[in-house]
């Protein structure tokens, strides 16, 4: 899913931009990056490097202070209002503890006014594309493993087809073995949907067995300072992790992320 | 809902009734061998005796202050979660209007119920007043306080799905803020209790229904303190019962919202 950069706009443009809270704390300075239609791109940096906050603004929550911000070619907020599905995964499950998980999955169909019929096919399907049972549909949220929860987490954001996956370190929180493995069957969903996918972590690993392309950032002010080209081709069998190219690259990384905390 | 079992509730109910057997015995034993005058403090068989010659009219006075309690409480849980759900739109309405609750809350009953037995009359409805009055305050602070204090990610997950203002203030508001409108509802339900008692020292005397805040009144005045003690226990007894039946009902509604009692949320 190689992008050829000359013929197609990227669909995440960004230009110049800085953010900053109040007149002293600036959080964002100078980034400048494009991200292509269908193109999986992961954000490694240091806790408080505004990566969170870079999400958030192509996710148009936040405005930037200023730069140039562009959703296939629009404002973010105008995108996602008009042309473009956009869904996030936070790092926390964040469900409705009062709805079953089917009710939970059906929330962005429910709120942009899809019949039910609709909404319960969807959500169906969604179900078995993350690995949850029809048995689990009927269940509660917190009658569920944090895991579980995750893939409910996911499930809710891939039911609207989005055209853009945000996803706020989604996984930081489970555990190692866990992580692999929804690492694993993302990069599943990704192929056989297709959206665009901007991953944030902090996880080395993670960042190099899931994108195409990792753009690594600094703290204080927070900025891009590389950018690598994972070339490893898909589908990424659990096998990689231990390839002696994989291990090259993530040594790599992690030396570029020592340098910039330092 | 799990059932408690026989022997937590032998554990809850006993001590306390072990307790009130140990009250009444000193209390008898002191009124016995001080000689205490009967209108002065009566003995426990006294009280007891004046519980049974004045079944009914306890009994009827529970059922007319009992109902101008509920409907009071019924009033505040209704009109409270309304301007809750106003002052949650706007904060403009809010700061404007909040100040005037907070006053209606420090002006003591005792002032106000006079007034409104001489704007309402002397009736039924001027102790619904009262008591829906003095049950407002904890729903509606509780109530704007649940509907404000959402969770903002998930604020954020309804702003990316471009939900309306109405699709956050039913689908994501309300909800979050049904415990808190519970945990108003049972300090209201008490205040409601008392709103109705106190409502009827100011409006009970006229009229041909006895409330439990008349029948003490009453009773004091003609220093008839075995039947003040047995009013007074009545009320005592409704309130508990009172405060147990809302308990019941929002950890019932609260199970449904989460499986569970919010105070086992893991």
């Amino acid at each position: 899913m190689a992008i050829d950069s000359t013929t197609e706009p990227p669909l995440i443009a960004i230009q110049n931009l800085s953010m900053s809270y109040g007149p002293s704390r600036l959080v964002l300075s100078d980034i400048n990056c494009d991200v292509g239609r269908g193109e999986f791109v992961a954000l490694l940096g240091p806790s408080g490097c505004g990566k969170s906050t870079l999400l958030r603004l192509v996710a148009g929550l936040i405005t930037q202070t200023s730069g140039l911000l562009t959703v296939a070619g629009q404002d973010p907020v105008i995108a996602r209002r008009s042309s473009q599905r956009v869904a996030f995964v936070f790092q926390e499950p964040n469900l409705l503890p009062w709805r079953t998980v089917s009710a939970n999955i059906a929330l962005p169909l429910e709120l942009r006014g899809t019949p039910k019929i609709e909404q319960t096919r969807a959500a169906n399907e969604i179900l078995s594309l993350v690995g949850l049972t029809a048995d689990d549909a009927r269940k509660r949220p917190r009658n569920l493993s944090g895991g579980m929860r995750m893939r409910v987490s996911l499930a809710r954001a891939l039911v609207t087809h989005p055209d853009l996956l945000l996803l706020d370190e989604p996984f930081a929180a489970l555990d190692d073995v866990l992580r692999q493995q929804l690492n694993e069957e993302l990069v599943r969903i990704w192929r056989d949907r297709g959206w665009t996918g901007l991953f944030v972590t902090h996880n080395v690993a993670e960042a190099v067995f899931l994108a195409q392309r990792v753009l690594v950032m600094g703290a204080r002010p927070g900025r891009i300072v590389a950018e690598i080209r994972v070339p490893f081709d898909y589908p990424r069998e659990p096998s990689l992790r231990a390839e002696p190219e994989f291990a090259r690259l993530c040594g790599e990384l992690s030396r570029q992320l020592r340098e910039v905390s330092r | 809902m799990r059932l408690p079992s026989a022997r937590s509730v032998l554990q809850t109910t006993v001590p306390p009734l072990v307790l009130f057997a140990i009250i009444v015995a000193v209390w008898h034993f002191c009124v016995q061998f001080y000689g205490i005058k009967r209108y002065i403090l009566p003995s426990p068989w006294q009280v007891g005796a004046a519980f049974w010659t004045d079944a009914a009219l306890l009994q009827r006075a529970v059922l007319y202050t009992g109902s101008a309690a509920l409907c009071g409480f019924v009033g505040s849980l209704i009109l409270g979660t309304i301007i809750a759900f106003l002052f949650s739109q706007s904060k403009m309405l809010r700061s404007a209007g909040y100040p005037y609750f907070v006053f209606l809350q420090t002006v003591p009953i005792v002032a106000i119920a006079p007034l409104i037995v001489r704007w309402y009359g002397n009736g039924f409805q001027s102790v619904v007043l009262v008591a829906g009055i003095l049950g407002l305050f904890p729903i509606l602070t509780n109530a704007t306080q649940g509907l404000l204090d959402i969770d903002p990610d998930l604020f954020d997950l309804f702003r990316l799905n471009n939900a309306s203002r109405w699709q956050i203030l039913f689908k994501l508001r309300f909800p979050s803020a049904v415990p808190a409108i519970c945990a108003g509802a049972r300090t209201s339900s008490g205040l409601a209790v008392v709103g109705s008692i106190v409502g009827e020292f100011f409006v009970g005397q006229s009229t041909t229904h006895y409330g439990l805040g008349y029948l003490i009144e009453a009773t004091n005045s003609n220093a008839q303190l075995d039947r003040l003690f047995a009013a007074v226990f009545t009320s005592t007894l409704f309130g508990v019962t009172c405060f147990a039946l809302i308990n019941l009902a929002s950890s019932t509604i609260l199970s449904r919202w989460y499986d569970g009692p919010i105070e086992n949320r893991q």
